[in-house]
């Protein structure tokens, strides 16, 4: 943690810089929305720049870029946890291999399994 | 690893300590006993509370085994009282089974089993264990309570609303939970109770990390505290979801959304009046996405109880420790990826259903070391059968005839003919109530001493021990007999009108009987517990010659814990050292010259 | 009884109490935004169609600038007090909340524009997650504002008693605050725009 007077005037400066990125990044997103790409790239690319944004949040405002080892050991368990929480469902609400389901699209009433 | 702040995390001589229990003394009786930020003031809160919502949990429970065992009979004695709406001329509804049965799964988990084993043994025990003050955030413990205590007050009073408690299982499935009477209050309790448990596990895991007493290192900790830590990660990362889950199915109820109804749901002979789109599996996955691990969280406290009194009483320190730390830290990871094998019956694809089947067997593995690790401390130990020990060595057969009982609920072939029957009840039973409740009972006559600085009677304890043994396995073990046979749960009257079961239904009758047995026998705790506070023999502060931090700190403790600042020079279970001149060489101890 | 390790930090964690605190306190808000995630793909994977351009970008844009000029603010109050500038350390806190009131108002007009219309939550799946998620969000939002009145008001004695606590506290919720900027612009593109 910077208590060093001269690290922290240091770091008010990243502050600002962070800070006038991220609206640039903002601005951005919102340029590449009007470009109308395809579904699946306009999905990837808003979340690589979100993620992006998002790093760069985490890193310089909240410090985690030299953070203890604790604080990274309980956000790496998060972070493990939340991609299980994020993908797992989806894939078992949309896996129909070796049931009746038809193999794509999406089923008549939007929920498979709930006749 | 010097700990010692300037300001002392210990009394600093006598007149230190004399100074802060004047100050101590100056609160009041509420700022005392009933808002106190002392760690082991609130873990008797959470105990004695959650003793409480057992006994009325089991209450519910004993007045559906009547109607399970006498179908249509108006319900003796109380029958009279319950209301037109739920039992009109003393004969259940079968709403009111259904209230029964959902308020009785979810006060036994959520209210009973977790408080105590958490809140209550966490809160008391963890602290003095790794020699610590008082949790890291004493004011943030007392909200949990009291959290914890609304929350337990909304669902009693949604007994008391029109259209009754909630009565769509404790699981509470939509379409029906989204459309079902009693469904809201019991969603707004669960938030209180969700809430309570986040801020506690915040504490724990703080707790101890940071607070441990000099010289205690990580595998220098108790068993007990390993399986509270990660017990505290369970609740932290998986009770978020049903959180999320609730509010969700709180708007599908008050706000008209359907993340949860289907397009075209018919109730009734009417169409639903909700724009649909939604998917009931929604709510499956986030419900058991917390309900996998939060029978982790009913079965890892227990575990470290067992372990505490097992070393304790076979005076030899347990078998494989490292063993035993390895095994519940992955344990509690895996304990994240196998939730749906709850799910096996909705029409679930062969991949998805095979990666859960193998995540299922393999959270068995380290299941079966701590099992086997505990068992084979029994191996060449000098056995004190004292009241505590005699329910921690039952633990271990009733454990295993719980998980084992498990297994084929893991795969899903065998599976399909045994979900939703008094099979799964069965095994759930076994491990949660011959299992945990043993051990908790396990915790009580064991810590008991060194809260209140008695002991309780050992001949009341030996009968509640043999009594509830006996009349527990009475209740659970012909359930197996019934799910086999095909008997349905959540049947109001048992499941009468098939004919698969007309060959079990008897059964119903035996276990009405033993569950009687059992609350009975539960009277002798009950009363050797109070009788103990006021009349038990006073005991000095290790009257069981136990190793572990907690036995250092006067009985009972007063606040601050510790006179002197306690240090750990050595493991938490060296018994029986060769060469010492007792049979303990306690973890406070520093090595004579 | 003092509790250790409340101000200065254990030596073999680096840490101070409060500092692990918070940090697994976010632990749990990521799996509860998570969970709402998690639940806008399911629903929206099973929807035959899902609407675009219902919501109003600019709106969402300029709320998105504002929360993160709020952050900017936020951490700023935070350096301000290891300057030992308590009047800058003032200006930037409160200007944090007024940041944060702003973003709340906007929030306000775009629900009403949309009520006025009839297009509640029952309206469609996609308002129903839209309306849970910035709902969610938003009672977040007032919980910081919360915290930080709490700061700017009675807490603030704790600078003269207690400084390096103080900073520890305005450091927690500065934590805190990023986070739900963070969650924001998660939410910014997801809804908004995708």
């Amino acid at each position: 943690m910077q208590s060093d007077t001269e690290s922290v005037k240091k770091s008010v400066r990243t502050y600002f810089m962070v800070g006038a990125a991220l609206f640039v990044f903002t601005a951005i997103t919102v340029a590449v929305n009007q470009v109308h790409l395809a579904i699946p790239f306009a999905i990837t690319v808003a979340l690589i720049i979100a993620t992006l944004k998002g790093s760069m949040v985490a890193s310089v405002f909240m410090h985690l870029s030299h953070e203890k080892r604790w604080i990274y050991g309980a956000l790496v368990l998060t972070v493990l946890f939340f991609i299980v929480l994020m993908c797992v469902p989806s894939f078992t609400t949309m896996d129909t291999i070796g049931t009746k389901e038809p193999a794509v699209g999406v089923p008549e009433h939007g929920t498979p399994g709930a006749h | 690893m010097d700990n010692v702040s300037p300001h002392g995390s210990v009394a600093h001589g006598h007149v230190h300590e004399h100074v802060h229990e004047h100050a101590h003394e100056d609160l009041g009786f509420w700022r005392k006993y009933v808002f106190s930020v002392d760690h082991k003031v609130i873990g008797i809160q959470y105990a004695v509370t959650a003793l409480l919502f057992l006994f009325f949990g089991f209450s519910l429970m004993m007045i559906m085994r009547w109607q399970l065992a006498y179908p249509g009979r108006p319900i003796p004695l109380i029958g009279q009282w319950l209301g037109q709406d739920r039992a009109p001329m003393g004969v259940m509804l079968p709403e009111f089974y259904n209230q029964l049965g959902a308020m009785h799964g979810t006060i036994m988990v959520f209210l009973g089993v977790v408080p105590l084993a958490v809140g209550g043994f966490g809160n008391f025990v963890l602290p003095l264990q790794i020699g610590a003050p008082d949790m890291a955030f004493p004011k943030l413990n007392m909200a949990s309570y009291w959290s914890y205590f609304v929350g337990g007050v909304v669902m009693l009073v949604s007994f008391f609303q029109r259209g009754g408690a909630a009565q769509s299982g404790w699981t509470s499935y939509p379409p029906l939970a989204d459309i079902a009477p009693g469904q809201t209050m019991w969603l707004i309790g669960m938030v209180f109770l969700i809430t309570s448990s986040l801020l506690g596990s915040i504490n724990f895991i703080v707790t101890t990390v940071q607070l441990r007493a000099k010289g205690m290192s990580w595998m220098r900790l108790p068993f007990f505290v390993w399986a509270q830590f990660v017990t505290s990660f369970l609740l932290l990362l998986a009770f978020p979801p049903l959180e999320a889950a609730a509010v969700l199915q709180l708007m599908d109820r008050l706000a008209g959304t359907s993340f949860f109804l289907p397009t075209g749901l018919v109730v009734s002979g009417k169409i639903v009046p909700v724009v649909g789109h939604g998917n009931p599996l929604l709510w499956q996955h986030l419900f058991w996405f917390l309900a996998h691990p939060e029978v982790y969280v009913l079965i890892l406290p227990a575990m470290g109880i067992i372990g505490e009194v097992i070393a304790n009483n076979t005076r030899k320190p347990l078998w494989g420790y490292k063993a035993l730390v390895y095994s519940v830290t992955f344990l509690g990871f895996m304990s994240f990826v196998v939730w749906a094998h709850h799910m096996f019956m909705t029409g679930m694809g062969t991949v998805m259903s095979a990666f859960f089947q193998t995540t299922t067997m393999i959270i068995s593995i380290p299941s079966v070391v701590i099992l086997t690790a505990l068992l084979l401390s029994l191996w060449g130990a000098s056995i004190r059968f004292t009241t505590p020990m005699l329910f921690a060595l039952a633990f271990l057969p009733m454990f295993g005839i719980g998980g084992l009982t498990g297994l084929p609920l893991g795969l899903a072939p065998s599976d399909i003919p045994l979900h939703d029957t008094y099979y799964v009840i069965g095994h759930f039973h076994y491990v949660v109530a011959p299992g945990t409740l043993f051990a908790l009972f396990a915790g009580v006559y064991y810590w008991f001493p060194k809260a209140t600085g008695r002991k309780m009677n050992d001949l009341l304890g030996k009968i509640h021990f043999w009594g509830s043994l006996v009349t527990i396995n009475l209740v659970f073990m012909p359930m197996f007999i019934e799910g086999l046979a095909g008997m349905n749960r959540r049947m109001y009257d048992g499941g009468q009108q098939y004919q698969h079961n007309a060959g079990v239904l008897h059964w119903n009758v035996v276990q009405g009987y033993a569950a009687w047995g059992l609350g009975l026998f539960q009277l002798f705790f009950i009363v050797n517990f109070f009788m103990s506070i006021k009349w038990g023999t006073l005991v000095d502060k290790n009257p069981w010659q136990a190793t572990t931090l907690e036995w250092l700190a006067p009985s009972p403790p007063g606040h601050g814990n510790f006179l002197t600042e306690p240090i750990a020079y050595r493991g938490p279970y060296e018994y029986s050292v060769p060469g010492a001149p007792r049979d303990f060489s306690p973890q406070f101890e520093p090595e004579k010259a | 009884m003092n509790i250790p390790y409340t101000v200065e930090t254990r030596p073999d964690t680096g840490l101070a109490n409060g500092k692990l605190g918070i940090w697994l306190f976010l632990g749990s808000e990521v799996m509860l935004f998570g969970a709402l995630f998690s639940t806008y793909i399911i629903l929206r994977n099973g929807a035959p169609e899902w609407p675009h351009g219902e919501l109003n970008v600019w709106l969402g844009m300029t709320n998105t600038f504002i929360l993160i000029a709020s952050s900017v603010t936020m951490v700023m109050a935070w350096a301000s007090l290891k300057l030992n500038n308590w009047r800058r350390h003032r200006l930037f806190l409160i200007l944090t909340f007024v940041l944060a009131a702003v973003f709340l108002v906007n929030k306000y007009f775009e629900y009403s524009s949309h009520f006025a219309r009839g297009e509640g939550p029952w309206h469609s799946t996609f308002l129903a997650i839209y309306y849970t998620l910035t709902g969610l969000h938003g009672l977040h939002i007032l919980g910081g504002m919360i915290v930080m009145s709490y700061f700017i008001g009675p807490g603030a004695k704790m600078w003269k008693t207690s400084p390096e606590q103080f900073a520890n506290r305005i450091e927690y919720t500065g934590l805190y605050w990023h986070f739900v900027d963070l969650v924001w612009i998660f939410l910014f593109p997801v809804l908004y725009l995708l």
